[in-house]
């Protein structure tokens, strides 16, 4: 690709040098500490799932019986391997004999580490052929009836019934949508437990359930079978459970996860410790089951002036490269966010949304980026919102971006209905055919408005990347550097679930998943 | 498909304005032109273009043009109607309720806390319940404001508060307590299956419960809200599309003097 912003590469090392010290001082802190999340992801990937009889998840029962007794910090598979070893019973009888009060993990003997390894690496294999299996499966759909070239266009139910959703989704696959979201029902991010079962009842969205999963991947399936085209399925890998939905969403074949390194601290007021911890987890497994994540630093333009703060959304994407590397995702897995937020009052603003787009392609070469429509300034003015689509569809087509979130006419007034949705897909439709190669066709002018642009915000970033360094990633949270949110260390939710790791630790995943073979 | 667009029968129409009977306004005085578009769950064909046809009739359109329709999925056919309407309305009958108060810029307001209230009003706002955006409430209360108007966090007697997105109703009457709030302003601005309207109702049954209510200047805004609605369910005042931070520090300032509250 040839660079039209003429970007200065020493600047962009330098901010990428500076991320990647971010990262490895965060990483001690991450490869140091569990969490309650972490520790219940590593029972469901041990096979224990369903609730108990006051519908508490089993994962839950498990976990919180290891923390009352004070045995968390070994991790969940110690001593479930542990108890395997004694008892012969699998993680879920054990998680089901935990409930019921016929077993106290505690008051088992302990075993030694070649022993735990040995009870429990059938169900570790178990989980990881699981997933493999689910890789190969997408592998054999995108190899039949072939990948699409071009941006995915991606699309959002979210009717709060997961049979309603899917009548929705597969009338959106039909129109021409390449990836299905299904939106979580509001507050679900800030549940310490992920609901069961298939739900019809939710607000703004419907629950990340692994059933829920399960029903939109088969018919989503089935459509696709139809259509002859793989049709994407995403969800929300965000919150308290992040590592718990990225197993879930392993085991269904979701394709797509939306997990942020930051997100949860900045927007849903989750402990930074916490967040950072999950983070790592989540990603591991996404990374191993071929999940592209989605960043959302789009986000921080809906709080934060998109004309002056655009050196903050590239700041965080150097972060999440970084946070993503480390945890084993590659590049190609890394669907940075961004957003096309400037007000439509601003001069010259479709060049600088332009310049920042063809920026972040630059920078990130092999990002799918995932770019998110206008939202902050849409209005009731349905005719004018569908314009202001148009012109972030123009950017999209433009500027080579992966994951295009369609925006709607009615972004400002409801959830969206079918026809709103079937327009917008014929309004990006219509603009990416005929402005395909636009983007091959033009050069930008030397030194003029764009590349100026572009090279005011790396420059930013790259101060505000070297000021982190030396802040660390904590400290600058607490300054409301993104976003202009401060939060506090050791204020939010879910500190209480951050445990740091004891001498005998085992969680099988981290290493058997970074270890790749998911080629 | 087209007759209904240039209705060369209606030339006959009364083309002056008469606003005891207002209606719709196309290109021509009391044509009665109206737009609308919506999504039948049945197939594309004629059958389904007729169905439009009548509902579109029973809604007031005798004579609607089907100008557009457009198959979403098997079952599913979106349709757009053009057509004259045939109702009208008494305009000089309509008396629509706002929150009478004068409107004051920013500097006034100041003036008018330090002579009349003597200390800085405390605002808190928050976008409750399962609203996740901010749109409304950081444009009357960020101090970047909206369209040119400054946000509250700018006016030097008053100190506001943003409690951000999807703050449950519990715990923002909480905070307000806390903060020993004067005024406190709810955001909804998108809402799903009228949710907002349950929301709106149970702050204010949670406040009456506790006994709180009167002890606080309560307004609602959001693209949805009338002055009318809010009063309808409990609120002091209510704040739609077209008011800004000046609009709300006006009002919650003077009824705070009408309500002696120092």
């Amino acid at each position: 690709m040839n660079s039209k912003l003429n970007l200065n590469q020493e600047l962009i090392g330098r901010a990428r040098e500076s991320a990647r010290k971010v990262a490895d001082d965060t990483q001690i802190f991450i490869d140091r500490h569990t969490t309650v999340a972490v520790e219940r992801a590593v029972c469901r990937l041990l096979g224990i799932d369903g609730v108990n009889g006051v519908d508490v998840p089993l994962p839950n029962v498990a976990v919180e019986h290891l923390c009352d007794r004070g045995l968390i910090s070994q991790g969940a598979a110690f001593y479930i391997g542990s108890a395997m070893a004694e008892t012969g019973l699998s993680p879920q009888q054990i998680a089901e004999k935990i409930d019921s009060g016929e077993l106290d993990l505690s008051r088992l003997p302990i075993h030694d580490r070649s022993a735990i390894e040995k009870a429990v690496m059938p169900s570790v294999e178990a989980a990881l052929a699981r997933i493999r299996g689910n890789v190969q499966k997408r592998r054999e759909y995108l190899g039949r009836f072939g990948d699409k070239e071009g941006p995915y266009l991606y699309v959002i139910v979210a009717t709060g019934n997961i049979y309603e959703d899917i009548v929705q989704a597969k009338a959106a696959a039909k129109q021409g949508a390449d990836i299905i979201a299904v939106i979580r029902t509001t507050g679900q991010s800030l549940l310490d437990y992920v609901p069961y079962g298939a739900t019809t009842e939710g607000f703004g969205g419907t629950y990340a359930t692994q059933e829920n999963f399960r029903l939109m991947r088969a018919a989503l399936d089935e459509t696709g079978e139809e259509l002859g085209r793989y049709i994407r399925l995403c969800n929300y890998c965000s919150g308290l459970c992040m590592p718990e939905i990225a197993a879930m969403g392993a085991f269904e074949r979701l394709d797509v996860m939306l997990n942020d390194a930051l997100y949860g601290i900045l927007f849903r007021d989750i402990n930074m410790k916490r967040t950072i911890v999950d983070q790592y987890f989540s990603r591991v497994i996404n990374a191993f089951a071929g999940v592209i994540i989605n960043t959302g630093e789009d986000n921080y333009l809906t709080t934060a002036d998109a004309v002056e703060e655009a050196h903050t959304v590239l700041a965080s994407q150097f972060l999440n490269e970084q946070f993503a590397l480390k945890a084993g995702l590659p590049e190609e897995q890394q669907g940075l966010g961004h957003a096309f937020e400037i007000s439509p009052d601003v001069e010259n603003g479709f060049l600088f949304e332009l310049a920042q787009a063809q920026m972040v392609r630059e920078i990130f070469p092999k990002a799918p980026l995932k770019y998110m429509p206008p939202t902050k300034f849409m209005t009731g003015n349905i005719f004018r919102g569908h314009v202001q689509d148009a012109l972030f569809n123009m950017v999209t087509i433009m500027s080579g971006q992966k994951l295009h979130l369609l925006g709607m006419l009615t972004e400002a007034i409801h959830t969206p209905f079918m026809s709103d949705r079937a327009l917008a897909i014929e309004n990006a439709q219509y603009i990416f055919r005929t402005m395909k190669d636009l983007g091959g066709e033009l050069v930008f002018k030397d030194g003029g408005i764009m590349q100026q642009r572009a090279d005011e915000v790396l420059t930013k970033a790259c101060l505000l990347l070297e000021e982190i360094e030396e802040l660390k990633l904590f400290g600058t949270l607490e300054r409301g550097i993104f976003a202009n949110i401060k939060r506090p260390q050791n204020g939010g939710k879910g500190l209480s679930g951050v445990i740091q790791k004891g001498d005998h630790y085992f969680n099988p995943f981290i290493d058997l998943m970074k270890g790749g073979e998911r080629k | 498909m087209s007759a209904g667009l240039y209705n060369m029968s209606r030339s006959d129409t009364d083309k002056s304005f008469d606003p005891t009977r207002l209606c719709a306004y196309g290109d021509t005085m009391n044509d009665s032109k109206v737009q609308l578009s919506f999504t039948l769950p049945v197939r594309n064909d004629d059958k389904g273009a007729e169905a439009a046809r009548q509902l579109a009739k029973k809604m007031g359109i005798p004579e609607p043009s089907v100008v557009h329709r457009q198959t979403l999925d098997k079952e599913f056919t979106f349709y757009i109607v053009y057509g004259a309407c045939a109702y009208s309305v008494d305009y000089t009958a309509i008396h629509v309720q706002d929150a009478e108060t004068e409107t004051m810029e920013m500097e006034e307001v100041n003036e008018y806390i330090r002579r009349n209230i003597g200390r800085k009003v405390v605002v808190v706002g928050a976008s409750t319940g399962t609203d996740a955006h901010t749109v409304g409430i950081d444009a009357v209360i960020n101090r970047k404001g909206f369209a040119g108007r400054y946000g509250l966090e700018r006016y030097d007697m008053i100190e506001a508060y943003n409690l951000g997105s999807q703050v449950p109703n519990e715990e923002f009457v909480e905070k307000a307590v806390e903060l020993n709030a004067d005024v406190l302003l709810v955001s909804q601005t998108v809402t799903q299956k009228d949710i907002h309207i349950r929301n709106l109702t149970e702050l204010v049954e949670l406040l009456e419960a506790e006994g709180l209510r009167s002890r606080f200047i309560l307004c609602c805004g959001g693209a949805r809200i009338t002055h009318e609605l809010a009063k309808e369910l409990g609120y002091d005042a209510g704040f739609g599309a077209g008011k800004y931070a000046d609009d709300v520090a006006a009002f919650a300032v003077t009824e705070m003097v009408r309500r002696n509250i120092k």
